[in-house]
């Protein structure tokens, strides 16, 4: 049955390449310093919500243009629940991603009837207003100064235990996001994203198809959000404001709208280029928005788009030959 | 509601006036972005940087003349320096993009953003600067006995002359109505033999200089800083979409709107002021998703 399901979905080679990155990323923290290990976690945080973008915007074809707030908050919902509440601490991990994909539903709710800038015209209102309040209410957010020193349970609190944890989680979420797109409902959803007009025409509800699509990126979004307090330990409201949702769209961009793994590259590219640059010149936004510009001029399907496009035509120039 | 105890119809009628006068502001920045977006289908999120620069280079124009000279002239040569800046964008990169999707020219203005704001840093540092109004418009008037800043008063005066000046361009001039025709329909224009490229950069460098023309009416308001740039970029293009894409009447009611609820918002609840704006945006395109005059997209 396993075999069954895999079957026509993973390539052999894929898989066992996918299985050796996996170990090799098991043992890492213990060959490498440490600092490497945290721009790793950090790079599987920001890799999980820009996949979990992806699913609306590059399969959904939707225009989302705040997913920030729903990384914001999930990781808001965590740490207002660790510090303010003594639930077990379990519960305020699982619970904050609800909390995200109830957010999801509200704003989505509300976006959903309008298309394109629009949409995005109305949820980039909706979340700056989720900003505005967790930059002014200071008794209850803390304000622009954030929530510091969040305590963590002994399991995730220092580097390499978090990073475990964050591989475990991203490992899962991301399994989890491959079998959405591969099912009945992740083929809708594209197929409504190339016409949508047709697929209302066969009896396919597509407006809830993206609410649904909306709830479950925004449910992923919040695991990131809580992912990214284990690791940082920390929250403050620039994680709910519109820049980052941009930073997060043109890691989607970087690494290829179309592809499944495309986002985790673009969110690698970019977090190393901040890291390397950053500690060569403090102008390192300049040289990433130099890059992102030719990128836009000259390769827009993106870096893994780009290099799929290319075994694409290779493939089929040598199945030709073999003809 | 408790505004009437704290607050005196004077006191609420100066305080409505404070937010009229920043609309004024708000709206020569958002009809530019508007001009923009109605007549090359740019959303220029630049925009803001440009609006930044306009306040830096009105900081430069200050230092190296001075007095009130220096103003006045700061008005005139920071948003022509932007507008400068802005041709060599459209002619060197923008007119290459125009038939690419959205969502990509988003991005590639964001990059563009990205790179302005670093520029200025650059240039100017990363200190505070600041200008100070010349003496004819320091200190306040007396309205129904309470001090109104002259300065205030001052934007109040020079938001409709900037909104009639546009009106002019785009309804009386020949590359105005170019302009708007382009905007409905750029194919059309461009089989009747006009030259739709350089309509196009004409609006463009139109918008931003609006925008420069913003920075530098805001300068001695406030802290001339970096990240300026964020926060009004947002507002602008909230007050276009509240209005109608692309039309400029849109503008001023989205600028009206979104400045008025702020001086409300400041009455009523000071801590959360910045929240009534964004609250306004919400429940107008929930009404009215499409904003409330008519779209030109």
């Amino acid at each position: 049955m396993e075999t069954l399901m895999f079957k026509g979905m993973i390539h052999k080679k894929t898989a066992l390449a996918l299985v050796a990155i996996l170990l090799v990323m098991l043992i890492l923290p213990h060959m490498i310093p440490r600092f490497y290990v945290y721009l790793i976690a950090s790079i599987l945080v920001m890799a999980l919500l820009a996949m979990s973008l992806n699913l609306v915007v590059g399969f959904g074809g939707l225009f989302q243009f705040h997913h920030g707030v729903f990384f914001g908050v999930g990781a808001y919902a965590v740490a207002l629940l660790l510090t303010k509440t003594t639930l077990p601490k379990w519960i305020c991990f699982i619970s904050a991603p609800f909390v995200a994909a109830l957010a999801g539903l509200i704003i989505g709710l509300i976006c959903i009837r309008l298309s394109k800038l629009y949409f995005a015209m109305i949820q980039i209102s909706l979340g700056s207003l989720v900003w505005a309040l967790a930059f002014r209410w200071y008794g209850f957010t803390g304000g622009d100064d954030g929530i510091h020193g969040i305590p963590m349970p002994a399991a995730v609190s220092g580097v390499s235990n978090s990073y475990y944890f964050i591989l475990i989680i991203f490992v899962l979420c991301i399994i989890a996001l491959f079998f959405i797109l591969k099912s009945p409902f992740g083929s809708t959803l594209q197929a409504a994203r190339d016409n949508a007009q047709r697929c209302e025409a066969i009896g396919v509800f597509v407006k809830r198809h993206q609410l649904f699509g909306i709830i479950i990126a925004s449910f992923f979004a919040g695991v990131a959000g809580v992912l990214f307090v284990v690791l940082e330990g920390s929250v403050f409201p620039d994680l709910l404001f519109w820049v980052l949702s941009l930073e997060i769209l043109i890691m989607c961009l970087l690494g290829g709208w179309f592809t499944f793994a495309g986002p985790m590259i673009g969110a690698a590219l970019m977090l190393s280029l901040r890291t390397f640059i950053g500690i060569h010149t403090e102008y390192w936004t300049l040289i990433l928005g130099i890059i992102l510009a030719l990128l836009i001029f000259f390769l827009p399907q993106g870096v893994w788009g780009y290099f799929q496009e290319k075994w694409k035509l290779r493939k089929e120039a040598v199945a030709e030959r073999e003809r | 509601m408790d505004i009437a105890s704290t607050y005196g119809l004077p006191e609420i009628a100066l305080q409505l006036l404070v937010g009229l006068s920043r609309s004024m502001i708000l709206f020569i920045i958002a009809a530019g972005l508007s001009l923009i977006l109605g007549v090359l289908r740019v959303p220029n999120i630049a925009h803001g940087s440009l609006y930044m620069i306009g306040a830096f280079a009105a900081y430069t124009v200050n230092t190296v003349i001075g007095g009130a000279a220096g103003f006045w002239l700061s008005l005139i040569l920071a948003p022509l320096f932007v507008a400068l800046l802005s041709l060599i964008a459209e002619r060197a990169l923008f007119c290459h993009l125009y038939e690419r999707e959205h969502l990509m020219l988003l991005l590639f203005t964001f990059a563009l953003m990205l790179i302005l704001g670093d520029m200025v840093k650059l240039f100017w540092g990363v200190d505070y600067k600041s200008v100070t109004a010349p003496n004819v418009l320091k200190g306040a008037l007396m309205i129904f006995g309470l001090p109104f800043p002259r300065y205030n008063l001052f934007l109040l005066i020079i938001g409709p002359i900037v909104g009639f000046g546009l009106w002019l361009f785009v309804s009386k001039t020949r590359i105005g109505k170019i302009s708007k025709a382009a905007s409905v329909d750029r194919m059309m224009v461009g089989a009747l033999g006009i030259n739709v490229s350089w309509v196009f950069c004409t609006a463009f460098v139109i918008g931003c200089f609006l925008a420069g023309l913003g920075g530098a009416l805001v300068a001695p308001t406030m802290g001339i800083t970096l990240g300026m740039d964020h926060t009004i970029i947002m507002e602008a293009f909230l007050i276009v979409v509240i209005g109608g894409l692309g039309n400029i009447w849109g503008a001023l009611v989205g600028a009206l709107i979104f400045g008025i609820t702020h001086s409300v918002g400041v009455m009523l609840l000071p801590q959360f002021a910045i929240i009534f704006p964004y609250l306004a945006v919400v429940i107008v395109l929930i009404i009215w998703p499409r904003g409330l005059l008519k779209s030109v997209w």
